[in-house]
């Protein structure tokens, strides 16, 4: 059995092989490995008795149900209105030059993934993002770099 | 001309209630006639921006046959411009789940769900604590009911109540046709009490302080009180608990920064205030509803580009199911960049408005059908600025 | 009842019936896109919308519930505005380049257009804005996105009808589409190739892959022999694209037609369903008498049919473990194109490099079937090319030939001849029923006891049928079968077969022998038959279907002149060496997701 085989055997045996944990079988994976692949997709069909374009068209419909592959850190730029009057392009910019990375892409070292995303409900603080689930807000460019810093530090 | 009310901050939904167990003991020792003749008398209508009147929703649940019924707090909370609720669990998530725990007893319900956006799953561990120690309250008060928190993953569409039982089945979040409505046809095809945060916390509110209190507050057509989360441009944006029937001309005296050239009422699915209209508009069922996004913009901001914004939001977060949606916002994006790079013609706004109104006509559900409000406020009042 | 008012008109419906229903009820036309007879309710295309007294938006006539006392209008101002504005959205999304589509003129969205005359394209083109690649991947289906709708027809049919679901709805948004697993090749995901989803898509998007140039070409070929064999199915069909209301039987007019065209030699499918039997018949008799005699517990029951090749591919991806209970016997497609450059080739003197051998299927799958590897018996490709029902209308009518008026004509002999037991092949249950009417006579010597071998319980529509015949006073050879009672089962629509075969799997049945084909209502319904195919038509060729058996002068299979002819002169016996070699085949296990 593979590593994939047997994190989806965990997690379909913790929620149950019913439909209505999908979801959090899903979302299991995202926790553990950021994104699913092929193998997680096909395991998790099997196991719930479903076809793998089901499983797929269920977890692309889904912002965090990454199906490309995505770094350890997933760096989510709130686009909306506020963040973005308040001044997210210079965030987006800041991390951008911090990474060397574009937006949409993942450090080679796979470490980070730098994303755009929609409301993150922080606008009273923005500009705000999410790395992996934690929220950062009232971002200024010296704040982002002492997060990536230490991001960096203790990895 | 309508009731108004000037604008007064009130002190309810946040509010440490010191005997938790009392209250909610005490609510669920009134017959459920009685605590869905309240909610009716106090004229609560649901808090997530649609109004209906929560009464209404609770009798019509308890009203179906059914071997089973589900409560399920909507904290999908992903308008534009909304973080009310986002506080409302992390300060006072026992009021929640009180509200749920009423609501479960009235319909009989034995399981609720809270349906919490993936955005705030930093709020999980926490919220889970808190609903172990409700749930042995629930014990010791000899109510046989169990939440269970879920998490959404990143989609806005799921706010829609239909969307958000698909979701909840492991399905696309893409709503169902209506009727059936979730007072029949709801999570799991059962009968199905959907509210929002806030609207659970007034419900409980009503149940401990009584309808009348509720009433006193507000206008006819709204009553009480409401969270606003406000933000933009504001020297002091948060979350604030006001009597609803202000005027936005009181609210802008209060939130503006004295340069304020419009407010975005309602999110980017609620309508775009111009200043000439401050003074007509009352906040509320009767005037410009919301779920408590407050967006203000002053004149320095370009409405070309919070149109564009919005668009964008609205393009990629529609499920993408029905026609009018998924083309029209790829349409009014792409048509008022047309536009502003001269390719279109100034009069092809106007088709675009003409399109927006077919929308608002045709689409499957509110996203689709609400792209309109922003849309027409923002065009019809700020033209030039889509051009120049 | 439901009472309601459409148009000014009152009219009355069984509750639960849509506006739609009820408007069609007083014959007052609702466009439709979404919608489809054999699916679940979508709601999503929105063209038929309709404006009710008293509500803020339109509503979806399809998706609606008649209520008492509505009050409907369906052709208001702001009907036709927004009717005309989510036909001209769908075109904005859609590659109109319609002169060049293989569904020119035979589109739903291209006819509503034209309905609409919606000339001037109002909105951007938003196709322009994507990169669409065609996926042409597959033997059978062709998948083209820059002329999906996303009305999810096709996806409902995977899902609903076949439980596949080869093909979903992914991503959102703007990026909504309908995809495979990954976006994956349609040939490298679990697709059966059925065809049902062409059969149902409104566009091009979804199309066979056509071999109308191929065939053409072989028969302007003067140093090939073209030989076209034709399905049972393919002659109840056939009419509906020329002209013919559903259920016409046009066997002698599409012989005429084939000749006209200028096939070689018109033979029939119909003959080596015949021969199926033969082989199906005493392969099944054979295993029974290993298992039940012999007591050998090697033996694999119950058996299935083979000859649909949708059911053979779902049942190598989804049940792997029962590939040995599915019958050795390929199907008759494949027998003929064995047979044609063989037994034919050397009959007919012909070296078997220059035959072209052609079928015409209701059958998409049987483009797949005709390509596997292993159907090569022959030494060549016994099967060049399978065309669908459709592709052999367009040829006719590229061949200008006024069908209706065409004067009947017959097969030629030599693989030729049939019974009604060949031509019930074409309906579900029909595969079984000539199978027992050959099996129980050749054990008990004595016809199957059903009035007029019409062996009901095996026919009609129900998804999984079971059937039992006890065998009483068998003939010295079957004595062993004496009071064994045959147990039988009959599914159509992979939802049901995959039910059906669950309930074999979970040890819940015990069946002997099972009858199972891809397509809902089997070949009738077959993804390469006419659009539109719903109930209502798979009853009219279903009668037609089960007319021209009682028509026909022979009806079980081993009463066929040709068939008893082909075992003296060729094959031996049933089962025997030649037919192991050219008549028999076995399955490969596929990957299940």
């Amino acid at each position: 059995m593979s590593n994939t085989q047997q994190m989806v055997k965990e997690l379909v045996d913790k929620h149950g092989n019913d439909r209505t944990n999908l979801m959090a079988i899903l979302q299991g994976v995202i926790d553990r490995e950021r994104s699913l692949n092929d193998e997680a997709i096909t395991e998790i069909a099997r196991e719930m008795d479903l076809s793998a374009a089901q499983v797929y068209g269920t977890a692309s419909f889904y912002t965090f149900l990454d199906t490309q592959p995505r770094g350890e850190y997933v760096i989510r730029v709130c686009r909306t209105i506020t963040c973005d009057m308040k001044g997210k392009r210079e965030i987006l910019h800041m991390l951008e030059n911090l990474l060397k990375v574009n937006v949409g892409e993942t450090t080679p070292d796979k470490k980070f993934t730098l994303l755009e995303t929609n409301c993150l409900g922080w606008c009273h603080k923005g500009p705000a993002m999410l790395i992996n689930d934690k929220a950062y807000t009232e971002l200024t460019v010296e704040k982002v770099k002492d997060i990536i810093t230490e991001i960096k530090h203790n990895s | 001309m309508a009731e108004k009310k000037q604008l007064k901050r009130v002190d309810i939904i946040f509010t440490e209630e010191c005997n938790f167990k009392q209250v909610l003991s005490e609510a669920l020792q009134r017959s459920d006639d009685e605590i869905i003749q309240s909610l009716l008398d106090s004229g609560l209508r649901g808090r997530g921006g649609a109004g209906f009147p929560t009464g209404m929703k609770w009798k019509f649940t308890a009203q179906e046959e059914a071997d089973e019924r589900f409560i399920i707090c909507n904290a999908d909370e992903g308008e534009p411009g909304t973080f009310k609720d986002r506080e409302i669990l992390f300060k006072v998530p026992y009021k929640v789940f009180g509200g749920m725990a009423v609501g479960a007893k009235v319909i009989g319900a034995k399981e609720g769900y809270i349906y919490l956006r993936g955005e705030y799953k930093f709020l999980l561990d926490d919220l889970q604590k808190q609903l172990d120690d409700f749930h042995k309250l629930l014990d010791e008060l000899g109510l046989d009911f169990r939440i269970h928190i879920v998490t959404g993953a990143g989609a806005y569409i799921c706010g829609e109540e239909s969307a958000l039982f698909e979701s909840m089945e492991g399905k696309r979040g893409e709503p169902r046709n209506k009727p059936p409505y979730p007072t029949i046809n709801g999570y799991k095809g059962k009968p199905t009490v959907i509210n929002n945060v806030e609207t659970l916390v007034y419900a409980l509110t009503i149940c401990r302080l009584g309808a009348e209190r509720f009433k006193s507050l507000g206008t006819n057509d709204s009553r009480g009180s409401k969270v606003f989360s406000i933000s933009g441009d504001t020297p002091i944006p948060g979350i604030y608990e006001l009597e609803l029937g202000m005027t936005l001309e009181n609210f802008v005296e209060e939130f503006g920064d004295g340069d304020t050239k419009s407010v975005q009422v309602g999110g980017a699915a609620g309508f775009c205030v111009p200043r000439k209209d401050f003074k007509d508009t009352i906040i509320g069922f009767e005037g410009v509803p919301t779920g408590g996004s407050m967006m203000l913009f002053n004149s320095s901001r370009s409405m070309y580009n919070v149109i564009h914004n919005y668009l964008e939001f609205f393009e990629e977060e529609s499920c993408g199911q029905c026609t009018p949606c998924r083309v029209g916002c790829q349409q009014l994006l792409l048509g008022v960049e047309a536009v502003k790079r001269g390719d279109k013609p100034i009069s092809y706004l106007d088709e675009l408005l003409k399109l927006t109104e077919t929308m608002k006509l045709t689409a499957k559900c509110g996203l689709g059908q609400s792209v309109a409000n922003s849309f027409a406020s923002i065009v019809d009042n700020f033209k030039e600025e889509m051009i120049y | 009842m439901i009472n309601l008012n459409i148009d000014g008109i009152d009219v009355s419906v069984e509750e639960g019936k849509t506006v739609l229903d009820a408007a069609k009820k007083i014959n007052v036309k609702i466009p439709t896109l979404c919608f489809h007879e054999d699916l679940c309710i979508a709601g999503n295309c929105r063209v038929c919308v309709v404006e009710q007294e008293g509500a803020k938006g339109l509503i979806a006539s399809c998706a609606m519930p008649a209520h008492e006392g509505m009050k409907i209008n369906t052709n208001t101002l702001k009907v036709r505005r927004s009717r005309k504005h989510i036909i001209e959205l769908l075109l904005s999304e859609h590659n109109a380049d319609c002169t060049k589509c293989y569904k020119n003129g035979s589109c739903e969205l291209q006819e509503l257009a034209n309905e609409y005359r919606t000339g001037n394209q109002v909105f951007l083109d938003l196709v322009q804005e994507k990169n669409y690649t065609i996926d042409q991947s597959s033997p059978s289906i062709m998948k083209d996105d820059s002329k999906c709708i996303r009305c999810q027809r096709c996806v409902r049919t995977c899902e609903q009808l076949q439980a596949v679901s080869a093909l979903a709805v992914a991503n959102k948004g703007g990026e909504m589409k309908i995809s495979s697993f990954f976006d994956k090749p349609l040939h490298e995901v679990v697709c059966t190739n059925c065809g049902q989803c062409i059969n149902r898509c409104p566009t091009g998007a979804l199309i066979e892959v056509n071999n109308i140039e191929d065939v053409w070409d072989a028969i302007y070929d003067e140093n090939k022999h073209v030989v076209i064999q034709t399905a049972p199915a393919v002659r109840i069909g056939l009419g509906e694209e020329l002209g013919f209301n559903p259920g016409a039987r046009v066997t002698g007019k599409m012989v005429a037609a084939l000749k006209r065209l200028g096939f070689n030699s018109v033979l029939d499918t119909q003959f080596t369903a015949d021969l199926t039997i033969m082989e199906e018949g005493t392969e099944l008799l054979t295993r029974l008498k290993k298992a039940l005699v012999d007591g050998d517990k090697s033996v694999h029951l119950p058996m299935t049919t083979s000859c649909s090749p949708g059911w053979v591919k779902f049942i190598e991806h989804t049940f792997p473990e029962f590939l040995d209970n599915v019958s050795t016997c390929k199907s008759p497609q494949q027998m003929f194109g064995a047979l044609a450059k063989t037994y034919y080739a050397q009959k007919r003197n012909l070296d078997p490099k220059d035959i072209v051998s052609v079928s015409v299927m209701p059958c998409t799958a049987k483009k797949f079937e005709a390509d596997r590897p292993e159907m090569t018996d022959s030494g060549y490709k016994d099967v060049d090319y399978a065309i669908t029902t459709r592709e052999l209308a367009i040829m006719i009518k590229q061949a200008g030939l006024d069908f209706m008026e065409l004067e009947d004509n017959e097969f030629d002999s030599l693989m030729g001849d049939s019974t009604g037991a060949a031509t019930i092949f074409g309906a579900t249950g029909g595969v079984m029923e000539a199978a027992l009417r050959t099996a129980y006579e050749l054990v008990t010597g004595r016809e199957v006891p059903f009035e007029n071998l019409n062996i009901q319980p095996v026919r009609g529509f129900a998804g999984v049928r079971e059937a039992s015949i006890k065998i009483e006073d068998p003939v010295d050879d079957w004595k062993f079968l004496d009071g064994v009672e045959l147990r039988c089962a009959v599914a159509h629509g992979l939802r049901n077969a995959k039910e059906l075969m669950t309930s074999v799997k979970n040890g819940k049945s015990n069946y002997h022998f099972i009858e199972i084909m891809a397509c809902p209502g089997g070949c009738l319904g077959g993804g390469g038959q006419p659009i539109p195919t719903n109930q209502e038509i798979r009853d009219k060729r279903a009668a037609a279907i089960y007319e021209e058996d009682m028509s026909l002068p022979i009806r079980k299979s081993h009463e066929n002149p040709e068939i008893i002819h082909i075992y003296n002169d060729f094959l031996g016996e049933p089962l025997g060496h030649k037919s192991h070699e050219l008549l028999h085949t076995k399955y490969v296990k596929r990957e299940r997701y």
